[in-house]
């Protein structure tokens, strides 16, 4: 919509260029002022996006005492690791006062360990036994399996908030509250999107290897492990990676659910670290350095495999 | 459809719950500016998703692009919302200190009318390069012959996007727009973030409020009952988005 007419020559050299395969990365542009409008955009946009990350940090860096002094400044005057230092429980309760804490403790190594078991437990677990489930719905034969699926299928019109006030009320009463498998429990086997995403691979995938191995004897589960995992390790590692950033960022079931010391995750935790923190003046520096401490793992996972994210994006619409 | 509050044990009450629901104005405030505030973030995260993604895929940029819009969307929200919370301080935080250079009044989370408008625009942002991309890689579909088939015809960029883009992609945007809706409608974690569990009544969306009967005044039954109220409005808006993904992909194939 920003873009406004490209005279037609800049469009038929480019329909030129393509002809001669000229597309790829040497290609020449010529600037036209549509396109220097729509470069300034995305340039915006791609600021916007990435500026408070860079805030976030700068934050996180500076002295809590300079904070007001520095609050206009890019870069701060003296960078400290302190609030880091203080944040992940390295310093004394003096010091971290003294850095302007309020002296509760916080740990936030544990919090991110905790939400490594609790996501990548999910992730691995709760693919697998999907499947399982989608193996035995695709190739497998059974009375009932129809009407089961359907059921399945039911599940994916289930919202979050109809589940989260029956599942606390489950755990709480076989006293599973504040532990790491109740936290896990009510999400760790179980996922229609999972079942019904996988099952259509399997779909698609030849039969005839199978039925050649049931020929020779090979029974049902070793079919799967043995041919249509290793077949579908693509479709598989993108469902993990989906719920695994699904779980990270996962805050209300914790929330209500593992608000305790061992089962604290990040999310939960930063929401406690700001609470805790005076309403008037809050502990801005330390509460950057944790929220930084929370995105450090994306942030690697983005720069490692920020190619499957962007692909595994058209597969998580029914998800998010 | 009980008084169960926890510590008791439940006793039926039929649909007491539902009843005081209906005529409960806290209720309805709340799904009243939930609704305010899924129409402002669908419409403007859509449009502003559109234009980058329109964008993104006529200029061909790098991948690293689409990777770095993509950022915000692993970011969990509640680090998402302190980060914005900061930055929208009213005294310390960069947007209102460079407002305040500028000129501009300053924004506040406590200003009846701001506080919704910001809350959208932090979810905008949050969700912006998730929605771009998911449009975007609708777009790729899209064959390229039949833009050059436009240029060639003398189209320009913006008509070719209004006749080629728009149509074409209909689906994808069909089922996006039915998505974020569906998100949200459960926004919790940026408004329970920027108030600290005392939001102004101007932001007390429907999730605030059934974790706020639920684990606050420990009204398990009547939380209960507002969620089945939503999770039937969602589960309405779940058919439309199913129907839509078994529908055809699109006129494409």
């Amino acid at each position: 919509m920003t873009t406004s007419t490209a005279p037609i020559d800049a469009m038929t050299e480019r329909h030129m260029q393509k002809k001669a395969k000229a597309s790829a990365a040497g290609q020449k542009r010529k600037w036209t002022p549509g396109m220097i409008i729509a470069f300034i955009y995305l340039g915006i946009m791609l600021f916007i996006t990435l500026f408070p990350f860079f805030w976030m940090i700068r934050t996180a860096l500076t002295p809590a005492a300079e904070l007001v002094a520095d609050s206009g400044q890019l870069f701060p005057n003296n960078p400290t690791w302190i609030n880091f230092q203080r944040v992940l429980g390295f310093t004394t309760r003096e010091e971290a006062i003294a850095a302007g804490g309020t002296g509760a403790t916080i740990d936030f190594i544990g919090y991110t360990w905790n939400t490594i078991v609790f996501a990548g437990s999910i992730a691995v677990v709760q693919t697998l036994s999907a499947a399982m489930a989608a193996y035995a719905f695709a190739r497998l034969r059974f009375k009932g399996r129809d009407l089961l699926f359907s059921i399945v299928l039911a599940g994916l019109l289930v919202p979050g908030i109809l589940t989260l006030l029956p599942n606390f009320a489950l755990m709480r009463q076989m006293g599973w509250l504040n532990t790491m498998h109740g936290l896990v429990a009510p999400s760790l086997l179980m996922s229609p999107f999972a079942i019904f995403f996988l099952r259509q691979f399997f779909l698609s995938l030849p039969r005839e290897v199978e039925e050649a191995a049931a020929i020779d004897g090979v029974g049902p589960f070793m079919r799967f492990w043995r041919i249509t995992l290793p077949m579908s390790r693509g479709p598989i590692a993108t469902m993990m990676l989906i719920t695994l950033v699904g779980m990270w960022k996962d805050f209300l079931w914790p929330l209500v659910a593992g608000n305790a010391d061992d089962t604290r995750v990040l999310t939960v935790a930063l929401q406690r670290f700001l609470a805790q923190s005076p309403n008037v003046a809050p502990d801005w520096t330390g509460l950057m350095a944790a929220a930084t401490i929370a995105i450090i793992p994306v942030f690697i996972m983005l720069i490692l495999l920020g190619r499957q994210l962007v692909q595994s994006l058209n597969f998580s619409g029914g998800k998010m | 459809m009980t008084d169960f509050n926890l510590l008791s044990d439940p006793n039926f009450i039929g649909f007491d719950n539902f009843r005081e629901m209906f005529g409960d104005s806290g209720m309805w405030n709340s799904l009243r500016v939930t609704i305010y505030f899924v129409l402002g973030n669908v419409i403007i995260g859509t449009s502003l998703a559109l234009i980058s993604a329109a964008l993104m895929q006529r200029l061909r940029l790098k991948s690293w692009v689409r990777s770095a819009m993509l950022l915000p969307w692993l970011v969990p929200n509640v680090a998402i919302a302190l980060v914005w919370a900061w930055l929208l301080d009213a005294n310390l935080g960069f947007v209102n200190q460079l407002f305040r250079n500028l000129g501009i009044p300053t924004l506040s989370f406590f200003n009846e009318t701001q506080a919704m408008p910001m809350i959208i625009g932090i979810a905008v942002w949050a969700g912006l390069g998730y929605t771009s991309l998911l449009l975007f890689a609708g777009m790729t579909q899209v064959p390229v012959e039949q833009y050059e088939a436009g240029a060639i015809d003398g189209a320009s960029e913006t008509r070719m996007f209004f006749k080629i883009t728009l149509p074409l992609i209909r689906p994808v945007l069909a089922l996006v727009l039915v998505l974020s809706a569906i998100g949200s409608f459960q926004v919790f974690d940026i408004v329970l973030i920027g108030y600290d569990a005392s939001p102004i009544p101007a932001v007390r969306v429907i999730f605030f409020f059934i974790y706020q009967n639920a684990f606050s005044f420990f009204r398990m039954g009547y939380a209960s009952a507002v969620a089945i109220f939503l999770a039937i409005i969602l589960g309405a808006l779940t058919m439309i988005q199913m129907r839509l993904m078994r529908a055809n992909r699109s006129d494409l194939s």
